[in-house]
């Protein structure tokens, strides 16, 4: 067995001993289950940290391959590259925070870590298949968990928001099932690595009596697009995400923001732009476009949102629209960009959910304005709170700043106009975070209910400090991850050149 | 009937032998564990027959002169039924038992209408086809209506006899015209004779025939009897309908399409498309307002079917092999899904709204678990297997150019995910309301642990079934 495989299953493996094995219902038994999901997450993030050390960042080919036979032509294979190593990574580095930031649960608790363990075998099964159908099939389970997750722990509209959620992506899915149908059809294989080299025709065709630009490549892009838009989220299809997100429990919405979002954006550079280059240079527009939309619409819709979790949510939404722009501006620093800023997001969002699941665990409302002059009582949560807020910002020095710059880079050279519109962005998002932080941390402490409220205590600290630490280190040193991901984007970019400059000269 | 013919359908003549000499036996004993001797003896007639099937040597051989088949494709069918049907009996036990419907006829008309199934998937003659189908059917009529003393049950069975009766009918027309046409019954001669030239007379006896074999299959628009029937039914008998007769009736349309009219595929192809989409859909949607898991399950089966003749529109071998994967796996999903359904009980009597199921997860951690793997399995969610039922059936409508009805039935999948996410909902969300029963018989237990177990386990390798299923789709291509 491969080190991919068995940090993939070591999870799923606690979650059925907890499921088998685990019974009762006094406290020493859900402190057992707490404990068990937090030693199986802390192993599975060591055990990928052979993976991260034994990465060769030099190479651009997949690394830790395992192939074995699956079912009837399909195959269960395995491997990281550049671009997805640093995603497995963000996945075992989250869950144990997140394992302990849900501490203190309590209502079913051993169902609650057991949903959550296997969410992250899926998750990492996720970012390491190379096979069609074995990346469906991890990218689409990850709904079952997440819909328990909402369904059972969430708050009060939860049985409309898990349905939503569960149904607008199920459909989204299905469609991109067909065309991996397609595309295994064409190519006669679902080995990724096989498809990366392989030519989908371009060639225009007509279908009901519509002219169809770029053939076959377009409808199957098209498809893939219905998937990973709804993923990620992109404006108009995102509002699934504001209500699945202020349903959630707070391990809900850290996973939900810093992880399954990220599936949309890898999707688009697993998928898209390798293997439907043509396509995704005809529909490029429309992607800045829809991104320009995201980014500039959903800000001010953030602005006016009075539930927090809402704020942030409408806010990632906007920070994904700089994530498509960068992929499909395809250029190195684009990429980078955009690979940089999911990963900072994974800090920063799912640090922000977690500031707010602090007082909410005190307080029971997300209301801005039942609160108000947090710094009195909670001198220490204010730091953090403000952290993460400058780093959603993009303030030089956070993670938040290389992301956003990258990505206005790339985006540059494709179009003055696109990243100038962007940039608004930026404006905006400083007006939502800071106004948001202003109303919670801020002024006088009026409200009675908080003149008690206590600072966090040793472990919510403890929960935040890999956070901050990782918020601040991609911020002053980038290169720990452009080094990682440069050699296998320089080399996508160069494919996709090559089949655009290919296809050109067959048009000619 | 020389020696050969009598080799070649022995496990259906042990059958009827047996169904035949238990019947009289039972008639006079009257020793008190009789009934219960023969449940269990006819089930285990049908796993050893079972059993027999698979280890007979792998021959492709036919009696009657062509009239009856004995290859792969039937062999496949024969396990699934004569298994399926043979946990199915064991489980509707203690339910009759507890409604005091426990007695030998219902073990023994099972076996009969078990035997016209295997006669049904192994038929290469339209006569034979027909003595099967209405073997089967008359022993299911009676069955439908079994609990005498219901008025939804004789009204079940009532309906069911009508509405059979007529589609009967109408695929006994549809016979005669084809052999007015072709001049023979035989499935080879019927080929021959479209290949010489597919006369409008043939036209109409294909179509007369497959309306009355939609009304079997249950596809929509010949769906009308199922939720009837399946509500007004005892349980045993509907777990019964919803399992293996939907294999036979399928197989049997399957074999009839591409042995006798394999030819002129483009004509009966969109048909069965048509039909396909219609119980996709008419499945999902109708299945929304549902309240009775049973009725549910209903139109869950049509829209099952629906999925299940994808695979007989593609017309190709890898459409035969999908089919018979999905049915394979559909029986398995469903055996599990009708343990549960069989065990419903409240104040001591049968329950089946869903709403009763109000978090049952409470009440019951194990089988809510097992009977959500299931729903989601049955919504064709991965990992379950349910999901590669419906990914084998996308690939071979895709590949034939069929992408329409992939697409259809993706969007359907979709629709008909709702009903079984909200009885998941009931149990894991639900407001809690009047409980169920606690106990559950420990057969339907087991079935239920089983069956969900199979459902995930199932995806490291399916089992090996699709190897059997690519023998047996090259079995009748051929």
């Amino acid at each position: 067995m491969n080190v991919l495989s068995i940090m993939m299953f070591t999870p799923l493996a606690a979650a059925v001993i907890m499921v088998l094995f685990l019974r009762g219902e006094d406290e020493a038994a859900r402190r057992n289950v707490r404990i068990l999901a937090l030693v199986a997450s802390t192993a599975t993030f060591l055990i990928s940290m052979f993976v991260y050390v034994g990465f060769d960042p030099a190479s651009t080919g997949f690394q830790f391959v395992e192939d074995r036979s699956w079912l009837l032509g399909l195959n269960y294979k395995l491997g990281v590259d550049g671009i997805s190593v640093l995603f497995v990574m963000l996945t075992t580095i989250l869950m144990p925070i997140t394992v302990l930031a849900c501490w203190n649960v309590e209502h079913r608790v051993k169902e609650f870590m057991a949903a959550f363990l296997v969410l992250e075998t899926l998750m990492i099964g996720v970012f390491c298949s190379l096979d069609l159908v074995l990346f469906y099939l991890f990218f689409e389970s990850g709904l079952i968990p997440m819909f328990l997750i909402i369904g059972v722990w969430g708050g009060k509209d939860r049985i409309y928001a898990t349905f939503k959620f569960f149904l607008y992506t199920l459909l989204g899915s299905i469609l991109m099932l067909m065309a991996m149908i397609g595309l295994w059809i064409d190519a006669g294989t679902t080995d990724i690595v096989a498809l990366l080299g392989h030519w989908v025709s371009p060639e225009p065709i007509e279908l009901l009596g519509f002219g169809i630009p770029g053939g076959l490549q377009t409808i199957m892009w098209i498809a893939f697009f219905a998937s990973f838009a709804v993923k990620l989220p992109m404006w108009p299809v995102h509002t699934w995400l504001p209500d699945a997100h202020v349903q959630a429990p707070t391990g809900g919405s850290v996973i939900l923001a810093a992880i399954l979002l990220k599936m949309g954006g890898y999707g688009f550079l697993r998928f898209s732009l390798p293997m439907f280059p043509v396509a995704s240079d005809l529909l490029a527009p429309m992607v800045m476009a829809l991104s320009v939309v995201a980014i500039i619409y959903t800000s001010l819709v953030a602005m006016m949102q009075e539930d927090m979790k809402k704020l942030i949510a409408y806010s990632s939404v906007a920070h994904m629209g700089f994530v498509t722009m960068g992929i499909f501006a395809v250029n190195r620093q684009g990429i980078d960009g955009a690979i940089f800023q999911m990963l900072s997001h994974g800090f920063i969002s799912g640090a922000l959910f977690l500031c707010v699941g602090v007082i909410y665990d005190r307080m029971h409302t997300r209301e801005i304005d039942a609160y108000g002059g947090l710094v009195v009582r909670m001198p220490a949560y204010a730091l953090v709170f403000m952290l993460f807020t400058l780093a959603n910002v993009g303030l030089p020095g956070t993670s938040g700043f290389v992301g956003e710059f990258l990505t206005l880079v790339g985006v540059f050279q494709y179009s003055s106009w696109v990243a100038f519109l962007a940039t608004t962005g930026i404006v905006l998002s400083a007006c939502y975070a800071l106004w948001l932080f202003r109303r919670v941390v801020f002024g006088d402490l009026v409200k009675a209910a908080l003149s008690s409220i206590s600072d966090m205590d040793r472990r919510e600290k403890l929960v935040f400090a890999p956070l901050v630490a990782m918020t601040l280190l991609l911020g002053v040193y980038p290169s720990i991850v452009t080094d990682i991901t440069g050699p296998s984007v320089q080399q996508l970019v160069d494919h996709v050149g090559e089949a655009l400059s290919q296809s050109q000269q067959a048009a000619k | 009937m020389s020696l050969h013919d009598a080799g070649v359908i022995l496990p259906e003549l042990v059958l009827s032998v047996y169904a035949m000499a238990a019947l009289v036996w039972c008639v006079y004993s009257r020793r008190p564990g009789t009934v219960r001797a023969t449940f269990w003896a006819t089930s285990i007639v049908f796993f050893a027959l079972a059993g027999w099937i698979a280890f007979s040597p792998d021959l492709d051989r036919t009696a009657f002169g062509g009239m009856f088949a004995d290859d792969a494709f039937s062999r496949f069918a024969k396990i699934v039924i004569l298994i399926s049907s043979g946990i199915v009996l064991l489980l509707g036990q203690d339910f009759l038992r507890r409604e005091q419907l426990h007695s030998f006829e219902f073990p023994l008309l099972a076996a009969f209408a078990v035997l016209g199934m295997l006669i049904m998937v192994s038929a290469r003659d339209l006569m034979v086809m027909y003595m099967g189908i209405e073997l089967q059917s008359l022993s299911l009529y009676v069955l439908a209506a079994y609990h005498r003393s219901s008025v939804r049950s004789t009204e079940a069975g009532l309906k069911y006899f009508v509405l059979g009766a007529l589609s009967s009918g109408l695929l006994l027309y549809g016979a005669s015209l084809t052999y007015g046409f072709a001049g023979t019954t035989r499935f080879e001669g019927i080929a021959e004779a479209v290949s010489g030239g597919f006369s409008h007379g043939l036209l109409y006896g294909l179509v007369f025939m497959l309306a009355g074999l939609a009304f079997k299959v249950s596809a929509a628009p010949f769906h009308m009897w199922v939720p009837d029937v399946y509500e007004g039914s005892p349980t045993p008998v509907t777990a019964l309908f919803a399992t293996a007769p939907k294999v036979a009736a399928v197989l049997l349309l399957t074999r009839l399409l591409t042995e006798a009219f394999g030819q002129v595929h483009s004509d009966w192809g969109p048909i069965i498309a048509v039909l396909s989409v219609a119980s996709m859909f008419l499945g999902a949607v109708a299945a929304i307002g549902q309240t009775d898991f049973k009725r549910l399950m209903a139109y869950s089966s049509i829209s099952h079917m629906g999925y299940a003749l994808i695979g007989i529109a593609s017309g190709t071998e890898a459409g035969i092999r999908a089919t018979l994967i999905y049915l394979a796996i559909y029986v398995a999903m469903n055996i599990g899904t009708f343990a549960f359904i069989l065990s419903m009980r409240r104040d001591g009597s049968p329950f089946s709204d869903i709403r009763s199921l109000g978090n049952y997860s409470r009440q019951a951690p194990a089988r809510a678990l097992a009977l959500l793997v299931l729903l989601f399995s049955l919504a064709g969610i991965v990992p379950m297997i349910g999901f590669f039922a419906k990914l084998y059936v996308f690939l071979a409508a895709i590949e034939t150019g069929f992408v329409w009805l992939a697409v259809a039935g993706g969007v359907a999948s979709v629709i008909g995910a709702y009903y079984y996410l909200r009885i998941v909902y009931y149990m894991y969300f639900g407001e809690e309301g009047p409980r169920l029963d606690g106990a559950m018989p420990r057969l339907c237990t087991g079935a239920l642990m089983v069956s969900a177990a199979i459902t995930v386990v199932g995806v490291i390798n399916l089992f090996g079934i699709t190897g059997f299923a690519e023998t047996a789709a090259a079995a009748l291509a051929n």
